[in-house]
């Protein structure tokens, strides 16, 4: 919302009639509030204009002043590195551990890709710093031919690209234990990031290595400080799983495991391990600390779920969100992502009335499987009070479910695999704010 | 090319993808990538399953154990293992008469090693791996042995008198271990 933010008001231009018009329209629409840049012409945004702050807001950041005719002054030269506009700071949310996450900002991100800077973050003990001409991949245990690959000699084999979401299985929990309003997309599912990943497919440094046909699972290990570790059945590993070294056109970043990740897609983050440095094949699961305490599902029959891969079907409406406003009445575009880890998003339905009724909504990108897709649905707002939600059904017959099944069916206090629908609340006033409560 | 001809290079061409299909499994197709020698991957390979089948030699005490969690653990995890938020979890903490793996009906059951960890092993396994913390690596396995032990007795798992190794461990069975089920969800299903 930084780029939204509206200046307290210093170096101002001098401001025309329109100008002014055009803030004293703001303020009657509640446009003081919500900060929205305003077009008095429906042409171009207004320059900013001082408009008295109400004393129980928060203070925004500073927001930067551009020229006010920018056609009447040299731009600034190119650079070695490009920037972010200044008017647009989107952030991530970390808390400053080793051990943790940082979400990605959901309701800043257009399209389907995340800019790999913005990619959320879960570390078990850090991100490590590993030398792309030491670090290696080893195959062993039952195969013919135990291997070990540089970075270089994986770059070698044949590479593919694809576009996959991760989305850690923890993603949601927030909006489903305790749905307060005032939750943002970021916090009710910034554990998602979708890139556009290349590397070798995992089936083909299999073949290399000769997987002998006892070998049922496979140990994923990677090269931090907690050398985390996860089963994976071989049917994955021989179906779609890569190895990956970049990402969004370039290599991995650091918190995505450079130089070199697993990525199971559909699967849950946790499997798709980052600094991959070992796999090992065997007859069983290795029951480690990870997929037996942690990544298991309680239902509330007093069983726990355990290897729950795949990412079911889920969506999130990014816009509207809280904390905006509406200040128009008419149109608006509803839009958001949509994803399965069990194949192509096939449907995405957007009530606008709290669930009684459903359309299909727009998909303005081609599913393609275990991808986000972004949908949109075009809204005509005549200011009463609505709540928008979005219901997102995959090719394998899977459809998202309310929250209320979703705890019939897991119980309030399960772990992991949040798909619940969720969506927001717009006020007559315009505010929104997170509705999770369907 | 005469038909005959044809015929004769096509069955050639099948022959031989029959034959790279037949030795898919042990014949390398690209030659990239060296072997790994059996102490090259011995010195990278900490692994303990569940069964416990890989577990090394050595042997601590609750007693030993208890010593060793105050100087290294309980900075973090609590004096008595009670956690210390996210990131620091509680390890100890066991209510046999009310807990009942009744996880999903109730979201302030904390889980804990004895209320929830499935395998006994899994703890010697992760501490030898991951811990502690700021010096990963650094524990000998026996000292491995004595914490593994003091958290199962701390979690009424095992008694205090225990002397763990390889066959003790192995043979420990965790009290919820039963409850881990499969995901056999089906399509259209929650």
């Amino acid at each position: 919302m930084t780029d939204h933010e509206r200046s307290t008001g210093d170096t101002q231009p001098s401001l025309s009639r329109r100008d002014l018009l055009a803030g004293a329209a703001g303020l009657i629409g509640g446009a003081a509030l919500a900060g929205l840049p305003l077009a008095a012409d429906g042409q171009s945004p207004t320059p900013p204009i001082a408009i008295p702050q109400n004393a129980v807001q928060p203070t925004p950041p500073m927001r930067p002043v551009a020229p006010f005719d920018a056609t009447k002054r040299l731009g600034a030269p190119t650079a070695q590195v490009g920037s972010r506009s200044e008017f647009y700071a989107p952030t991530r949310t970390p808390f400053g551990d080793a051990v943790g996450s940082s979400l990605s900002p959901l309701q800043d991100l257009t399209g389907t890709i995340t800019p790999a800077d913005l990619h959320f973050e879960r570390h078990h003990a850090g991100i490590p710093m590993l030398d792309p001409d030491r670090h290696t991949l080893t195959i062993h245990g039952l195969v013919d031919h135990p291997l070990t690959f540089t970075v270089h000699d994986i770059k070698r084999f044949p590479q593919v690209t694809r576009t996959h979401f991760i989305e850690c299985s923890g993603n949601g929990a927030a909006g489903y234990r305790d749905p307060k309003p005032e939750l943002t997309p970021q916090r009710v599912a910034g554990l998602l990031s979708t890139s556009e990943w290349t590397g070798v497919p995992l089936a083909t440094l299999l073949r290399e290595a000769g997987v002998r046909p006892d070998a049922k699972w496979m140990l994923a290990e990677g090269g931090d400080a907690c050398l985390m570790a996860r089963s994976v059945p071989i049917a994955k590993a021989l179906d779609d799983a890569l190895i990956v070294w970049a990402q969004n056109g370039e290599p991995l970043r650091p918190a995505q495991g450079y130089p070199l990740r697993l990525l199971l897609p559909g699967w849950e983050g946790n499997a798709n391990v980052k600094w991959i440095r070992r796999l090992e094949l065997g007859h069983q699961p290795w029951m480690t600390r990870w997929e037996t305490s942690k990544y298991t599902d309680p239902l509330p029959n007093g069983t726990a779920r355990i290897f729950t891969f795949e990412i079911d079907a889920k969506s999130i409406i990014t816009s509207p969100c809280a904390p905006q406003s509406l200040v128009e009445k008419g149109w608006h575009s509803i839009n958001g992502l949509a994803w399965s880890g069990r194949g192509k998003i096939a449907r995405v339905e957007v009530s606008t009335d709290a669930g009684r009724s459903w359309r299909d909504a727009e998909l303005l990108t081609t599913p393609q499987p275990k991808a986000t897709v972004r949908f949109q649905h075009m809204w005509h707002w005549q200011g009463d009070e609505a709540v928008l939600l979005s219901r997102a059904t995959d090719d394998a017959g899977f459809v998202q479910p309310t929250r209320t099944a979703l705890i019939a069916e897991r119980g309030i206090g399960t772990s992991y695999h949040y798909n619940q629908i969720v969506g927001c609340k717009v006020a007559r006033d315009g505010a929104v704010t997170f509705h999770g409560a369907t | 090319m005469r038909p005959t001809k044809r015929i004769a290079v096509l069955a050639l061409l099948c022959a031989a993808a029959a034959c790279t299909r037949a030795d898919e499994s042990s014949v390398p197709q690209y030659g990239i990538g060296k072997p790994a020698t059996d102490s090259a991957v011995a010195a990278m390979n900490y692994d303990i399953s569940g069964e416990g089948a890989e577990l090394p030699a050595g042997r601590g005490t609750v007693a030993e154990g208890t010593a060793l969690y105050a100087a290294q653990c309980a900075q973090c995890h609590g004096k008595n293992g009670e956690g210390a938020g996210p990131g620091l979890p509680a390890l100890v903490g066991r209510d046999p008469k009310g807990e009942q793996f009744q996880f999903a009906n109730d979201p302030k059951l904390v889980h804990t090693i004895g209320n929830y960890w499935p395998y006994a092993t899994t703890l010697f396994d992760y501490i030898k791996r991951a811990m502690p913390l700021n010096a990963p690596g650094s524990l000998a396995d026996s000292e491995v042995y004595a914490l593994t032990a003091y958290l199962l007795a701390a979690n009424a798992v095992i008694p205090d008198t225990t002397s763990l190794d390889a066959a003790t461990l192995r043979a420990v069975r965790m009290p919820y271990r039963d409850r881990f089920v499969a995901d056999d969800r089906k399509p259209g299903a929650r």
